[in-house]
């Protein structure tokens, strides 16, 4: 079992440049089943072994896809997420970074107002894998494993650790996804969580969250209220100064809010156990779990 | 990105805030003449304030009223001497190169406006409070009540009922709602169609004939959104910025300088953040955060360890690399060159995990490079912080 994805999910690729292209074919290596490419104008082709269409629509009608991931550029974002929900996509990944947080912001609308039930996750994210099933996005496939831990996280490289620490011990994951950097994000660690806590196949979860916002507070209170399996987090930024970006648009401390001894201890009062070094963030989950 | 007040007045001018007659001076000589020509507008009142990003410029003595032009001349020498030292600008204060001259105004009442992103409901919120001319952050912590926020639809713009409900609720008089209205309303256009990510007026003053002005301005820009902006773009001022992170921009890394002695090279913004506090848990200090993301080339590495030793205090170097989408092989390959072309002088841990980790360790290991190699995360923050305390 898993969340969002499994291998009955059809995908279709939304930007075919340099890294969509590469990107996909990684994708059909690893098993996902990838049933075609966006490319306007292009219908009829076939790029990566995969065949083009001229909009999502018509690889929808074509495939039965439900599920769309955007390498499209920033400035091509918002009209790649919104065609996806008029072709009736349930899930839009979007991996592209650097959308304008005023184009997301408007997208978001839009999307309201239609009714829209799509799922979005990201922007500026490494997307979702259900191990052994189904890769969406741009993590390694190798370092998953299937199994019974579900992983959320703001960030990429710092997912693929956790991952990588789990999958060391023989951990196996349910699913594993990367909510992405961005103020403004489709899918939360609240969203993960509630995901991840009705799914029969995840016993446990790992959150990583970092500095800036109030997610992880609003993470901790669902979880004291709502999540009955063990958490383990880990919190980036612990030392990172006041005021400054750190890469992420989201990290930024700024006055009272989104400090990390805030999110951590919000974590703690919850229930979560909460790894103080990145090093750990598996073994505090087989603490916790009792795995 | 940041702007300054001049730049910022002037742009929401464009959109028909009040603002008050000034003009922009780089010497003592250039500000008497500026009050002389604005004295008569402020009854022979004028402020000379300095143009620094930084705020809080008046608790660090940037902002001098002035009532002569000899007065306006001093004011603008005392605050060009040396760097302004304000709450927000650290110790080391920041250089003040430029100072606007402002005609003074007759001030009845200091209220707050600004504008900024709520991640909570996904739209912009107007703010507006009866609290002006204090740090909002401030009002926000003791009287969070005093802050009244609107939620900016952001296809249809703030609607007038929004603006006269702020307008009541900071106690303007009902003859001053139209005023405001135009006035909340010219501030949300110049957010909205500018892709800022702050806009804010505090204090944003009435004055005693009833007139409501923006007293100062900051406005901060999305810089995601910069592309479609050229004109805002060319506002950057790089005397603001650490030349160190213009550079490292300018190659395609991300990288804040620190305090610490420990140069760290990371992949991944998350992963960087969390090497810093590993690093910190094991009893040394960062001395930067450093993203050569996910797709670095042999050059970027190269630039990236010239950028971490440009700090004299580094004392060692940590590489922490998953390699996902980059390889280790690629990163071995660039770590190699980069040693060999800029004769690393401290202590180099790395520590490779990941896409082709066993081949770019043996590169590692044949490149005859003096690299201490280690093989997890704990182990690599020991031996960094062993080795940064045995050179320092």
């Amino acid at each position: 079992m898993s969340i969002l994805v499994n291998k009955d999910t059809k995908v279709i690729v939304q930007g075919m440049g340099s890294a969509g292209r590469f990107h996909a074919a990684q994708m059909v290596e690893y098993g996902t089943q990838v049933v075609g490419a966006v490319r306007p104008g292009k219908g009829g082709q076939e790029v990566e072994g995969l065949a083009v269409f001229d909009s999502v629509s018509e690889a929808q009608e074509a495939t039965q896809a439900d599920t769309s991931v955007v390498y499209v550029p920033a400035a091509g974002c918002m009209d790649a997420v919104l065609e996806a929900d008029a072709a009736g996509m349930a899930l839009c990944v979007v991996i592209t970074e650097g959308i304008p947080a005023a184009d997301m912001v408007k997208t978001f609308q839009a999307l309201k107002r239609r009714g829209s039930s799509m799922r979005i996750i990201g922007p500026n994210c490494p997307g979702i894998i259900t191990p052994g099933e189904c890769k969406i996005g741009i993590m390694p496939g190798y370092i998953h494993k299937p199994g019974r831990v579900g992983v959320v996280s703001r960030s990429g490289t710092l997912t693929y650790e956790a991952v990588w620490q789990l999958t060391e011990r023989g951990i196996g994951q349910s699913t594993c996804l990367g909510i992405g950097g961005d103020p403004l994000i489709g899918t939360t660690h609240v969203d993960a969580l509630r995901l991840f806590n009705d799914d029969p196949g995840t016993d446990a979860i790992i959150m990583i969250g970092e500095i800036g916002g109030t997610a992880e507070e609003e993470a901790a209170d669902f979880i004291s209220g709502h999540v009955n399996k063990p958490v383990a987090a880990f919190i980036a930024g612990q030392t990172a100064p006041p005021g400054k970006r750190m890469g992420h648009a989201g990290a930024i401390i700024s006055g009272g809010s989104g400090k990390a001894a805030d999110k951590i201890a919000a974590l703690e009062k919850a229930g979560a156990a909460v790894a103080r070094s990145p090093a750990d963030i598996a073994a505090t989950l087989v603490e916790v779990a009792g795995l | 990105m940041k702007i300054h007040e001049y730049q910022a007045k002037a742009i929401l001018k464009e959109y028909g805030v009040r603002t008050l007659q000034s003009v922009v001076v780089d010497d003592p000589a250039s500000a008497a003449k500026a009050y002389d020509e604005l004295q008569e507008l402020g009854d022979g009142l004028c402020v000379v304030k300095a143009q620094i990003h930084a705020g809080g410029r008046g608790k660090g003595g940037g902002v001098k009223l002035v009532r002569s032009a000899e007065e306006a001349a001093a004011a603008a020498a005392a605050i060009l001497a040396s760097p302004l030292v304000t709450p927000q600008t650290g110790p080391e204060g920041q250089p003040v190169k430029k100072l606007l001259v402002e005609a003074g105004s007759s001030i009845a009442n200091e209220l707050y406006v600004g504008l900024a992103l709520d991640r909570s409901v996904g739209v912009p919120v107007l703010m507006a409070s009866s609290e002006g001319g204090v740090e909002i952050e401030e009002v926000a912590a003791k009287t969070p009540e005093k802050i009244l926020r609107e939620s900016v639809d952001p296809t249809m713009g703030l609607q007038p009922y929004q603006a006269r409900r702020l307008a009541k609720g900071i106690g303007l008089a009902p003859e001053l709602w139209n005023q405001a209205t135009l006035f909340f309303h010219a501030l949300c256009r110049a957010y909205l169609e500018q892709d800022c990510s702050l806009a804010e007026i505090n204090p944003l003053v009435v004055t005693e004939d009833g007139q409501l002005i923006a007293l100062d301005a900051k406005m901060n820009f999305d810089g995601s959104g910069l592309y479609r902006h050229p004109g805002v773009a060319e506002l950057r001022d790089l005397d603001e910025e650490d030349p160190t992170e213009v550079e490292a921009a300018n190659a395609g890394l991300s990288y804040v300088n620190l305090d610490g002695n420990i140069g760290c090279l990371v992949n991944g913004a998350g992963l960087a953040m969390a090497t810093m506090d590993l690093i910190k848990l094991h009893g040394g200090e960062p001395a930067n955060f450093l993203d050569v993301g996910g797709g670095a080339t042999k050059d970027q590495v190269a630039a990236a360890f010239r950028i971490i030793l440009k700090d004299p205090a580094v004392k060692g170097i940590l590489v922490n690399i998953f390699g996902g989408i980059l390889r280790c092989t690629t990163l071995a390959d660039g770590i190699v060159a980069a040693a060999k072309e800029i004769d690393l002088s401290v202590p180099l841990v790395v520590r490779l995990e990941g896409t082709e980790v066993e081949e770019g360790r043996k590169t590692l290991e044949e490149s005859g490079v003096a690299i201490i190699t280690a093989t997890d995360m704990t182990d690599a923050a020991n031996k960094i912080v062993e080795a940064a305390g045995a050179s320092s």
